[in-house]
């Protein structure tokens, strides 16, 4: 007797917990025949601020690890996606119609990618941030720390490489994350939360919701408790509205300037775009005890 | 023992007022073609020159004077030369600074030795950092070649007018923008004064650019089709109105917006220290500081001790002439402002908190207001919410650190916060929960063009100073495209 395939349900990921949406709703992933792949979960706009709270309790978590900590840990979401390559190449190749190796080098560029990033957490400060020699007696610091919570439309057209490329920038910086995932290929993203899920990625730090862009987007640059939007995966009509809505609780918003490559190394920019640079002044006295200097 | 203050005034003259000053457009002073507006001096209540101003088709030539200037002259000028550009205007600053400081006390109202001790000496000190920076723009760790960003439209606030004009045209020139600058209709002429240090310095004209008139004029300006950066400092309603009108266009941003800084009084702090950070944090240019130290947080136990120290200081506070060298309180900019702070107040009283307001004598012309205290305010109320931007100060209390700093973060602002207490680690540990982009130990309102200022949430954001405000300015995406 042949084995009867099991099936997966898809369902979202708020708060390291996949529930269905409170809805009921779903809607029916197609692969790239256009023939019945899956039954996704449709988020809806409590969903949504269900989440919004879940990525704001796990910020408390996620961004007071240890820079040493959080490296640890993507790179361990890099490790749980390599032991399960060959299978985020299938489900691709099934969404996407790519070829086999097309999807192969995606996978692998996503697993580098995540590699990539664990190695930046305890990088930033030193990077990004500097000792300031003012002219008056005081150490005067400048570091790098987290937005906040960061609702991130993911790109359209790379399931796996533009998820992990727009996801892993904002949570190395320490910032959690409300991801509304590619209308088209929400198996791909779900089956990446199942990663995010075994990698002591802390409960909220990452949430993945599937469902209607259109319906979900506006709520989530509206949300006054949502500090920054990366609209990387905005179409351009959507894209002026929801800045617009962003204006209201000034986030900061990323809009890339035409369409990123995500197979090319990555820069600085989505690292910048979700920090904040605080200063610091500590007095020193007007008098150096040591004769050295304090900055 | 009663001490009587002789007065001291600083000569009015050294300022050799203009009677009428005119916008300053592709390195000519020139009549704008919008309506005159007089400029009242605060501390008087008396005119005190009238400025001509600009109508949407000088903007239109300033902004093309700027692009000129961009294309054909600045952003192809080696950074060296243009650093020594920058180090001139530096120079003449200094060399002009009591003239400066009079100019700007007269058409601010904010007291002479303020202006002479910091506002005028701390624009200069901008200048000369940022022109440091012009050649070495490859060591920012933003790539091998930085790229400028072109024309920058800035608006700037009456609350630090020369001061803001050097944080804002010193970083944008320093990596090869050039700019279209506006400032506030009610302090318009120390930037013009800098506009006659530029002009003697030879800076290439169209490469600053200022231009006179209201809120309308810093409308169109930075709307106007030709402009690549935007940098606003004033308040949050403004500033979400222009990231709003700007949605879509991919225009890079600063905000330097509102503030209602949280200042945090442990019971071992060294309470002498304290009181005199907490006049400076919330008493400095009439409180009239984005960043200003608008809400004192004291631990329980000593705050009835602490609040009562904190009356018997600000008693000895001088209140009045803006030029007279002992005067500690000046003027409110405006009479707009002062009925503003005095609107919030009234909201105060009737909200429950109650006030305490110095005895000192006020003058009887010009537009002042004693240093003000509430106690006993709550959280919930406007006074505690709302940045007024006065010399009031709203006070609460607290018993642990944790609920300090619960409470110093529950506001949608994070420009700035204080933390006083004799232990190192504490203030370190609050330093690092407290969301907003200054954190002062043990002191307040320190500025240095070195150390990078801006806000967290609505405060804004962007950064001025620093390295981090140099990327402000320059074209930082290093994402790559899709073929």
């Amino acid at each position: 007797m042949t084995h009867l395939a099991v099936s997966k349900t898809y369902k979202l990921f708020i708060g390291g917990a996949f529930p269905r949406s409170e809805s009921g709703r779903t809607y029916q992933a197609r692969d790239s025949k256009g023939d019945f792949m899956a039954n996704a979960a449709l988020a809806s706009r409590k969903d949504l601020r269900d989440a919004v709270v879940a990525a704001r309790k796990g910020y408390a978590a996620w961004s007071r690890a240890t820079a040493y900590n959080r490296g640890q840990v993507i790179y361990r979401m890099a490790e749980m996606l390599e032991c399960r390559r060959s299978e985020f190449v299938e489900l691709i190749v099934i969404s996407t119609g790519a070829s086999s190796k097309v999807t192969t080098a995606e996978v692998d560029a996503a697993i580098d990618r995540l590699v990539h990033y664990a190695g930046w957490t305890d990088k930033l400060a030193a990077v990004l941030g500097s000792a300031n020699p003012v002219s008056s007696p005081y150490f005067s610091y400048s570091a790098p720390e987290p937005t906040g919570v960061v609702g991130i439309l993911a790109p359209t057209g790379s399931p796996l490489l533009g998820l992990v490329s727009v996801v892993a920038p904002v949570i190395t910086g320490g910032n959690t994350c409300v991801v509304i995932a590619a209308e088209e290929d929400p198996c791909v993203a779900i089956a990446f939360a199942e990663i995010v899920a075994t990698s002591d990625v802390p409960a909220g730090a990452i949430n993945i919701l599937t469902g209607r862009v259109t319906e979900l987007a506006p709520h989530l640059a509206a949300h006054s408790d949502v500090n920054a939007l990366d609209l990387t995966g905005a179409s351009a009509e959507l894209q002026e509205s929801l800045e617009q809505a962003a204006a209201e609780t000034v986030k900061r918003v990323y809009v890339p300037k035409r369409v990123p490559d995500f197979s090319a190394a990555p820069g600085t920019a989505r690292l910048r775009a979700f920090l904040e640079i605080k200063t610091v002044w500590h007095p020193t006295g007007a008098l150096s005890l040591s004769g050295g200097t304090a900055y | 023992m009663k001490w009587e203050y002789s007065p001291a005034p600083e000569s009015r003259a050294i300022a050799d007022i203009k009677d009428r000053y005119m916008p300053f457009i592709d390195g000519t002073f020139k009549e704008g073609s919008g309506e005159d507006r007089d400029t009242i001096n605060p501390g008087t209540g008396e005119r005190l020159s009238t400025i001509s101003t600009v109508n949407a088709e000088n903007i239109d030539r300033a902004v093309k004077a700027a692009r000129r200037a961009y294309q054909n002259v600045w952003s192809t000028m080696p950074g060296a030369e243009r650093g020594k550009y920058l180090f001139r205007i530096a120079r003449a600053i200094a060399e002009r600074s009591r003239e400066l400081a009079v100019v700007e006390t007269l058409d601010n109202g904010k007291p002479i030795k303020e202006t002479r001790d910091f506002d005028v000496p701390a624009a200069a000190q901008h200048f000369f950092y940022h022109a440091g920076w012009a050649d070495k723009l490859h060591h920012l760790g933003l790539g091998p070649a930085p790229q400028p960003l072109g024309v920058a439209g800035q608006v700037i606030p009456w609350n630090f007018p020369l001061l803001m004009a050097a944080w804002k045209i010193a970083p944008a020139l320093a990596v090869g923008n050039t700019v279209v600058i506006k400032p506030a209709e009610t302090t318009p002429l120390s930037i013009l004064v800098l506009a006659e240090i530029i002009a003697d310095a030879d800076l290439p004209p169209g490469v600053v650019n200022i231009i006179t008139g209201a809120g309308d004029v810093g409308s169109t300006l930075v709307n106007h089709p030709g402009i690549d950066k935007v940098a606003f400092t004033g308040s949050t309603a403004v500033g979400r109105r222009i990231q709003r009108e700007l949605a879509g266009t991919g225009r890079k941003i600063t905000l330097e917006l509102g503030g209602k800084g949280a200042n945090i009084i442990f019971e071992d702090a060294a309470q002498d220290q304290a009181v005199e950070g907490i006049i400076n944090g919330i008493f400095f240019n009439q409180g009239q500081v984005c960043c200003a130290g608008s809400r004192l947080l004291i631990q329980e136990s000593i705050a009835d001790e602490f609040v009562e120290r904190l009356k018997q200081r600000v008693e000895t506070l001088r209140v009045g002439d803006p030029m007279d060298k002992n005067t500690d309180v000046g003027a409110i900019n405006s009479e707009a402002q002062l009925s503003r702070i005095t609107a919030l107040m009234d909201a105060g009283i009737a909200e429950g908190a109650e006030l305490w307001s110095s005895s000192c004598p006020l003058p009887k012309n010009g537009f002042y207001l004693s240093p003000s205290i509430f106690t006993s305010a709550t959280p919930s109320m406007r006074i505690a919410r709302e940045e007024i931007f006065g010399p009031v100060l709203a006070t609460m209390t607290f018993r642990t650190p944790d609920e300090a700093v619960t409470k110093a973060n529950n506001s949608p602002y994070g420009l700035s916060a204080g933390v006083w207490t004799e232990k190192g680690s504490r203030a370190m540990g609050m330093a690092a929960a407290l969301r907003a982009g200054v954190i002062w130990d043990n002191t307040f309102n320190r500025f240095d063009p070195a150390a990078s200022f801006g806000g967290y949430k609505e405060s804004g954001f962007g950064r001025e100073g620093g390295p981090s405000g140099l990327a402000a300015y320059l074209d930082t995406d290093d994402e790559a495209v899709a073929p």
